[in-house]
């Protein structure tokens, strides 16, 4: 029998409330809109990432580039370069796969004061297939020297976000989701740099992000009600690490499991066992998607397939404690 | 406008910059000096005679840009860079050694330099948002930018192309370094390009077809491009090392400096005296 409580069959995710980060986004670049530094460019998707909000309020600073991300991306720089506060959106498969080497060269070695803000990561993309879901861009983007990299885990968060890299100069990427995803937020919970605790434990640490979070906060619920006692961990600022609170929790729990909605390669993941086999080797598994490409689906179903949701987790910990530190 | 009798100034001027192109690759053992022999005039020419800027003040908000898109020319910006007064002309002898600010290919880091550039076709799309930037903030300046041919392979400079004339920037100018070769050979046997001028006009770019390395001609087209509404193409027909006899139309010279102290001198007295 299927445990629903801990996976997104509609029995969950229906009753959860959810609220959409892109249009959190659309809404939170609008309101900086009044900065008249603020330029925001889209590569024809406007109305999937939401700056067709921007558009509406500030039509002279709204630019449709085209399907065209790679002079894009360029042209972002040189807005930046001559003082403009730049936004280019696009979803995250073209605006970091395709424009990667205008990322690398125009935005990252120049310096450029531009925030790629990316929707449709992930599988949660759902019905258009592997092609449109990008599940190797924390890794492309935090491999660039100078680039700040972001996965909230729902909307509020988004916003804080959003408004940290507005005032902020230099070079960031941020990571959203297609599907509306669960509330944890109401505002005010964002510190850069930082991991977010959410819940406190001492058996074992998740360490989570984007919408794997909430799956997290399940999942520490479920494994409470097993005498299982997990912290909980938020990685929202994925570059720079926040080393201090991972060393901290293989100190005092001695396992790490990671979840993500990402390839297990190059994700949030692989910095964690970075951060640990440096500073303090633990056990640290790793939830994500292995090696493979999406396809096509609802994106809760597939998420269910892809075991990315809180019974994946719950599982994940149970064979962390079988392993003797 | 001043007189033609700047024509002279510039033409010494641009032998100055020859000659430091062809002694400081030679001190980097490495360097681009076909490519840069052939932008020259054109490079020149708009700092020496065109440019609204202040070397003292390299960031002056209201100045013209340049975007030197074909950055492996770097050798050709750099020395006018140092000609100009933004640094001093010794730093050209650090070009491409450990430490030196001087990278391979142009970095915004360096006093002058208005964009990075080196993977090919980016600079071509800064250019653009550096003149889209000029309109959203009421300013005067203009945006002169130079592509490569060899360049003109890369997709995203069709982009641009695209990009500039839908945006209507008429504040960009850019010249096209038509020397008809590449680092493989030339042009038209590796990815023909054929008639770039009616590809950029039918892109709805003003166009002119110049000799790049006509002081006069230079100066008529930028004199042309201040009459003209949209972004302007100006094809700088040129000749690939031009200067150095056995350099000139050679794709060996497209990434490589000369190799000894005889062929050394032999440049430096043909730049000086002609050939």
């Amino acid at each position: 029998m299927v445990d629903t409580e801990l996976t997104w069959l509609p029995e969950l995710i229906n009753k959860v409330e959810k609220r959409s980060q892109r249009e959190a986004y659309g809404k939170t670049i609008t309101l900086l809109g009044k900065d008249k530094n603020v330029v925001v460019l889209d590569a024809d998707l406007s109305s999937s990432t939401h700056t067709n909000l921007f558009q509406k309020s500030y039509p002279d600073r709204f630019f449709n580039m085209g399907i065209a991300e790679n002079n894009m991306i360029g042209v972002a720089s040189g807005l930046a370069q001559s003082g403009m506060n730049v936004f280019a959106s696009s979803f995250a498969v073209f605006a970091t796969g395709r424009a990667y080497d205008l990322i690398r060269q125009s935005v990252c070695y120049a310096e450029s004061n531009v925030k790629i803000v990316a929707t449709h990561a992930g599988l949660t993309v759902g019905e258009d297939g592997a092609t449109h879901q990008m599940l190797e861009d924390l890794g492309l983007m935090s491999g660039l020297p100078g680039m700040k990299v972001f996965s909230p885990s729902d909307a509020p968060e988004t916003e804080e976000i959003i408004n940290y890299v507005y005032e902020n100069k230099g070079p960031a990427y941020v990571r959203l989701s297609r599907e509306k995803v669960p509330l944890i937020h109401t505002g005010n919970s964002f510190t850069f740099g930082k991991n977010e605790l959410l819940e406190e434990g001492d058996d074992v640490t998740i360490i989570s992000t984007g919408i794997m979070t909430y799956a997290a906060t399940v999942a520490a619920r479920r494994l409470k009600s097993l005498g299982i006692s997990a912290r909980v961990l938020n990685m929202s600022t994925v570059k720079p690490v926040d080393k201090e609170s991972i060393i901290k929790a293989a100190r005092e729990t001695g396992k790490i499991v990671t979840a993500e909605e990402h390839s297990i390669y190059n994700g949030i993941g692989s910095r964690v066992a970075e951060v640990t086999s440096e500073n303090y080797p633990v056990p640290v598994l790793r939830l994500g998607v292995y090696d493979k490409f999406g396809e096509s689906g609802n994106a809760w179903e597939l998420m269910d397939k892809y075991n990315l949701n809180p019974l994946g987790i719950v599982k994940k910990v149970e064979e962390i404690m079988k392993v003797r530190a | 406008m001043q007189e033609t009798n700047d024509v002279p100034y510039i033409k010494e001027k641009a032998k100055e910059v020859r000659k430091l192109i062809i002694q400081m690759t030679y001190a980097a053992k490495s360097g681009h000096p076909g490519g840069s022999l052939s932008a020259t005039d054109v490079l020149t020419y708009l700092y020496f005679k065109e440019m609204r800027i202040d070397p003292k003040n390299p960031m002056w908000e209201d100045r013209d840009r340049f975007v030197l898109s074909k950055g492996h020319a770097s050798p050709a910006l750099y020395s006018v860079l140092a000609l100009r007064g933004f640094f001093p002309v010794e730093k050209l002898f650090t070009f491409r050694k450990l430490g030196s600010e001087l990278q391979g290919h142009v970095t915004n880091h360096v006093p002058g330099v208005d964009a990075t550039a080196g993977s090919l076709g980016q600079g071509f799309s800064n250019a653009i948002g550096m003149a889209l930037a000029a309109r959203l903030k009421n300013k005067s300046y203009r945006v002169f930018a130079m592509i490569g041919d060899g360049e003109s392979n890369e997709g995203s400079v069709w982009e641009a192309a695209l990009s500039a004339n839908h945006l209507k920037l008429s504040n960009l100018i850019v010249f096209l370094d038509r020397n008809m070769i590449q680092l493989d050979g030339f042009t038209e046997n590796i990815l023909s390009l054929g008639n770039m001028e009616d590809k950029f006009r039918s892109f709805g770019w003003a166009t002119r077809t110049i000799n790049g390395h006509s002081i006069d001609e230079i100066q008529k087209a930028v004199e042309w491009s201040k009459e003209n509404e949209g972004p302007k193409m100006i094809i700088a027909k040129t000749i690939k090392g031009k200067g150095v006899s056995f350099m000139e139309n050679n794709p060996e010279y497209h990434g490589k400096p000369v190799q000894d102290e005889k062929k050394l001198d032999e440049a430096l007295k043909q730049i000086e005296e002609g050939f």
